[in-house]
C-alpha cells in the first residue's frame, strides 16, 4: 500500500488558500488546514460587538473554507508569540503597521513545527508571486522559505511553476503539470479557477487579512506605543483599539467613546480596569478613560462626553465620573460644541 | 461518558472556538462538552467547527441572561 501523502495548508479564509488546497486535493494529497489567531485578524471580534453588525451573517471564513474543502481546520492561538513579530520585525513594516514578511515567515515556521509534531509531509500556502508588494515577491517569498526553515517543503500551488521544483515534486508526490503559474496583481486567474472548481461564493478581504494593514488602526497602535513608552501590549489593549472612537485631548489621557449600544455594552467589561464617564441627565455613550486625569481634565472629559450624547445641544448636563474603585463624582457642564472640538483629537 | 463545562463568557470569536478545540482534545469520545458563551458568533462558529471535525452538536440554548450554551458530543 502506498503511503498517503499529507500536507498542511495555511488557511486565511480568503480565496487563494482555498484554491491552493483544492489544487493539491486534485493531485490526491490529503490536506488539513491551520489558521493562526494573532489577535489582529479581521475574522471575528468586532462583528460580534457592534449591534448594527449583529444581523449580518456572522461566520468565520477560515472555518467556512475548511468546510467547503472538506478538510479539518486547526485554529492556533499565537497572540503571545506574535508580539515579538510585531514589535521587532526584522524586515520592517509595510504601508501601515503590517510586518507581512516577518509574519509570513513566523506562520510558516509554526507550520513546520506542526508538521513535525503531526507527521505531515509538506506545507501549502495560497501565495501568488507579485500579488502583494511586500511579502509576495520572488525575493521575499524565497526569504520566507529560507528563514522559516521550510525550504523546499513549502509548496505554493498557485504559482509553483514560477519557482524551482520543491521536494514534493522531486519525490513525485505532486506533479509540476498540476501546479499553476499565476503571477501579478490581477485576480482574474483566481476567479477563473474558482469558477472551474465550482466555488461561487468566497470572501474577498480588501487590503489584507489583518487590522495591521488598516491605516486608522495602525495610527491608534502607534499612539498606544508612544504614550506608554514601549511597544509591548496585551490582548485587551489591541482589542480595544478596534472599538469606539478614540479621542486624545491631552497627551496623558485618551477617551474611548462607545459609538452605539453594542460597543457600550462590550466596554462595560472594562469598567474595573479604566475609570469611566457617562451622562446622567441624558442618554449617551459609555466613555472609558485611558490614562490619568490631572487638574481640570475631569471637566474637559465630561464636556467631551456630553458632546457625544443626546444632550449635546442642552445648556447644562450632568456627567458622572466613576473611578476604578467605583467612587462616583458628578459634574454639571456644558457639552463641548463642534467648533471647540479640534479634529486632531481623533486618533 | 462525562459532561464537562467550558466557560468562555465575554470571549469573542474565534477564542471560544479555539478553547473548545483545545478542550475537546483532552476529552474521550462520547463525552459531552457544554460551552457557555456570550458572543452570538458561536452559534455559527462552534457548529461549523463540529461539522468539520466530526463532532455532534446536541443543542444550542439561549438563556434569558444573554448566555448561549452550545452542547456537543465528542
Ligand atoms: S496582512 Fe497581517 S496577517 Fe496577513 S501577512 Fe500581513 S501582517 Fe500577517
Amino acid at each position: 500500500m502506498t503511503k498517503q501523502i499529507k500536507a498542511v495548508a495555511l488557511i486565511s479564509g480568503g480565496l487563494d488558500s482555498m484554491l491552493a488546497v483544492r489544487v493539491m486535493q486534485e493531485q490526491g494529497i490529503y490536506v488539513e488546514g491551520i489558521n493562526f489567531f494573532t489577535g489582529f485578524c479581521v475574522e471575528g471580534h468586532t462583528h460580534a460587538i457592534r449591534k448594527q453588525d449583529q444581523n449580518k451573517q456572522k461566520r468565520n471564513n477560515a472555518l467556512w473554507v475548511a468546510e467547503q474543502l472538506g478538510i479539518k481546520l486547526h485554529i492556533i492561538d499565537v497572540i503571545d508569540e506574535y508580539k515579538d513579530v510585531l514589535i521587532n520585525p526584522k524586515h520592517g513594516y509595510g504601508a501601515n503597521m503590517n510586518p507581512c514578511l516577518d509574519c509570513k515567515t513566523f506562520m510558516v515556521t509554526k507550520a513546520m513545527e506542526w508538521i513535525a509534531e503531526n507527521h505531515f509531509d509538506f506545507i501549502i500556502t495560497g501565495e501568488v508571486i507579485g500579488q502583494r508588494p511586500m511579502s509576495q515577491r520572488r525575493d521575499t517569498m524565497n526569504i520566507v522559505s529560507r528563514d522559516s526553515g521550510a525550504k523546499n517543503l513549502l509548496v505554493r500551488p498557485l504559482c509553483g511553476k514560477n519557482f524551482p521544483a520543491t521536494y514534493p515534486e522531486e519525490q513525485g508526490w505532486i506533479s509540476r503539470e498540476g501546479l499553476l503559474d499565476f503571477n501579478g496583481r490581477s485576480r482574474k486567474p483566481q476567479m477563473a479557477l474558482a469558477a472551474k472548481f465550482g466555488f461561487d461564493e468566497y470572501a474577498q478581504p480588501a487590503g489584507g487579512c489583518c487590522f495591521l494593514t488598516d491605516e486608522n488602526y495602525s495610527r491608534k497602535l502607534v499612539d498606544l506605543w508612544q504614550v506608554q513608552g514601549h511597544k509591548d501590549y496585551d490582548f485587551d489593549d489591541v482589542l480595544l483599539l478596534k472599538i469606539g472612537r478614540h479621542v486624545r485631548p491631552r497627551p496623558h489621557f485618551k477617551l474611548i467613546i462607545g459609538r452605539e449600544e453594542g460597543e457600550n455594552k462590550f466596554m462595560e467589561g472594562y469598567k474595573k480596569r479604566f475609570g469611566y464617564l457617562y451622562t446622567k441627565s441624558h442618554p449617551g455613550p459609555l466613555v472609558l478613560i485611558d490614562g490619568e486625569l490631572k487638574e481640570g481634565d475631569a471637566e474637559l472629559a465630561a464636556q467631551i462626553t456630553g458632546r457625544f450624547g443626546k444632550g449635546k445641544h442642552a445648556d447644562r448636563i450632568t456627567v458622572a465620573l466613576v473611578d476604578t474603585d467605583g467612587n462616583e463624582t458628578e459634574f454639571e457642564v456644558t457639552p463641548m460644541s463642534g467648533d471647540d472640538f479640534p479634529q486632531e483629537w481623533y486618533l | 461518558m462525562t459532561t464537562h463545562v467550558l466557560d468562555v463568557k465575554n470571549q469573542l470569536c474565534p477564542i471560544p472556538v479555539i478553547r473548545t478545540q483545545n478542550q475537546a482534545k483532552k476529552l474521550a469520545p462520547g463525552d459531552i462538552l457544554e460551552v457557555v458563551c456570550t458572543d452570538p458568533g458561536v452559534v455559527n462558529d462552534i457548529p461549523a467547527w463540529c461539522r468539520i471535525n466530526g463532532h455532534e452538536v446536541l443543542g444550542i440554548e439561549k438563556r434569558d441572561n444573554g448566555e448561549i450554551v452550545v452542547s456537543l458530543k465528542i
